[in-house]
């Protein structure tokens, strides 16, 4: 099975890539405060207002 | 509105313009990819429908039928979802319009050129990857573009946080990437010809690498990534867990690149190889179940909104059939099933289960969210429609599933089927045959779901035509992006 000598690599290597963007993520206070986080959305107001330009 | 924070300077807006652009898209590429599966679907009732034209013969337009609908379709659904998503998110215009633009472009072509050369029979018979090399390079670079776009938009972003939907879009972006530049390899022997790099089952496995994960990533997380931007949005309520949707994200990259082999069960890909996958599918079930219960749950407590609100239903529905195509694949992949269900009418069950139920419907409630705030209305012109297009759809899938869910389950046991003898009871012909009633069926519900895109494309017409094309200008006033600008103030100002 010579092709798992290419995709076991790439697979690892994007696993790799996945682990360093988790450890990013984690040390660098992304997921702190997940209730904010998880609001924030709602409270940017996205509704068109039809008339007020 | 129309402040900014920085005295003379001019009010940056989002640019709305490239999801605009591939709104519009979506909703046309639905109907003509659509369309070329209700007659590839009559062409097994009527063969007389390919008219003699090798040019329309089932086994050119089926990948046209594919390559429209998931990469027409769903691709730019997604570019538009994203672009869209990661401006709100971030509170930022996108990094660079003009590679915005020229994605749009430049993914159109790519999309006019599947038109032309499918049907002219140049395909590299790769499934999901049938374009030629010519192709593949634009796709390529029209990636990378889409790349920079997408992660110069998070690397300049006003907010702290990035959101959760953002790491879903993100990881398709980058893996996509990966896969079709590894999947597609080959060696051009003429400009619409091209030989594999890899060779027999070397060639399968890498294939089937690509084109489980081109499922798992470009038809799952990323859609995954609309869901957890639309489903609150259009609730107006946070997320049910956001914690979850953190595990649920990361579980999911950290496995879904694994379950490619569960597709060449009972080849002679090596035994292991076959385990791995087959485990890895299974594992799978418990981060996409988590994702799902995540999704609906944050209905949870505004249930009564799914009886007035049409496109909440579009959205809950979307992920009760994620929750079902999720299990029934990991089921699909136990080896005892595989060995029933694999190379039957089953198998395209399933596909259309996650395809129209999942994958369709989440995007039709994205899409009538966001089209009406792309052209600066309140709502769609027809919400009744929506309503009709909903029941349109689900009965459309429903029919579907069913007819194939039996269709399969039936060859699968006339295939197996043995006398005394150790002969086999039936020929194919005879299960060819049995089958006819369901293509019937399945076209049908087809052609329900045709009527439901058709519908969206009128309603998506009345809405847009004459509108204005807003822009709205980027609101400083998050208490996130305000927090940054007034740490950069200096302490006498």
């Amino acid at each position: 099975m010579d092709a798992l000598f290419l995709l076991l690599p790439i697979s690892l290597l994007f696993v790799l890539g996945i682990g360093a963007a988790f450890w990013w993520a984690i040390f660098a206070g992304q997921f702190d405060d997940t209730r904010d986080a998880a609001t924030a959305i709602l409270d940017d107001d996205d509704q068109a207002h039809p008339g007020a330009h | 509105m129309g402040t900014t924070g920085t005295a003379g300077a001019p009010a940056e807006t989002f640019n709305y313009g490239v999801v605009r652009q591939f709104t519009i898209a979506t909703i046309f590429w639905g109907v003509v990819g659509m369309a070329v599966g209700v007659l590839i679907a009559s062409q097994l009732i009527w063969p007389e429908l390919n008219f003699n034209i090798p040019w329309l013969s089932y086994g050119r337009l089926r990948p046209l039928h594919t390559n429209g609908v998931i990469f027409a379709f769903g691709g730019s659904a997604l570019f538009a979802t994203s672009y869209y998503v990661v401006q709100r998110t971030c509170q930022v215009r996108l990094f660079s319009d003009k590679l915005a633009a020229f994605t749009f472009w430049g993914w159109q072509a790519v999309l006019v050129g599947a038109v032309i050369t499918l049907p002219l029979g140049y395909t590299s018979s790769k499934e999901y990857a049938e374009l030629e090399w010519p192709i593949d390079i634009l796709i390529t670079l029209v990636w990378v573009a889409y790349a920079i776009v997408f992660f110069g938009t998070i690397a300049k972003r006003r907010v702290r946080h990035i959101y959760v939907a953002n790491w879903f879009f993100g990881s398709y972006i980058l893996t996509i990437a990966i896969l079709h530049i590894f999947n597609n390899l080959a060696l051009p022997v003429s400009l619409w010809k091209s030989y594999s790099a890899y060779a027999g089952v070397q060639d399968a496995m890498v294939q089937w690498w690509y084109g489980h994960n081109a499922v798992g990533f470009f038809l799952t997380t990323s859609f995954l990534g609309m869901m957890y931007y639309f489903v609150p949005k259009q609730a107006d309520r946070p997320i049910y867990s956001y914690r979850l949707s953190i595990v649920h994200f990361w579980a999911l990259a950290f496995t879904y690149m694994w379950a490619g082999p569960h597709h060449l069960l009972y080849t002679s890909l090596p035994d292991w190889t076959q385990s791995l996958g087959m485990a890895f599918s299974l594992i799978l079930l418990a981060p996409s179940w988590g994702g799902m219960i995540n999704g609906i749950m944050t209905v949870s407590g505004a249930w009564h909104k799914l009886r007035t609100d049409p496109i909440l239903k579009f959205l809950v529905v979307a992920l009760s059939f994620y929750g079902m195509s999720t299990f029934e694949g990991s089921m699909m992949s136990i080896r005892t099933v595989n060995a029933l269900s694999h190379y039957t009418d089953w198998t395209i069950g399933h596909v259309h289960s996650g395809a129209l139920g999942w994958v369709a419907m989440i995007t039709f409630g994205s899409m009538y969210y966001l089209i009406p705030r792309l052209y600066g209305r309140d709502s769609m012109a027809r919400p009744d429609f929506i309503n009709l297009h909903f029941w349109l759809a689900t009965l459309g899938v429903v029919l579907y599933i069913a007819s194939m869910w039996i269709a399969g389950v039936m060859q699968g046991l006339m295939w197996r089927a043995t006398g005394e003898d150790g002969m086999l009871t039936y020929s194919f012909v005879e299960a060819v045959k049995s089958t006819y009633p369901f293509y019937v069926i399945r076209m049908i519900g087809g052609l329900f779901f045709l009527t439901g895109m058709g519908l969206m494309a009128w309603n998506t017409w009345l809405t847009v035509r004459g509108q204005p094309r807003v822009n709205p200008v980027v609101p400083l006033d998050s208490p996130d992006a305000r927090a940054i600008p007034q740490s950069a103030v200096p302490a006498s100002a």
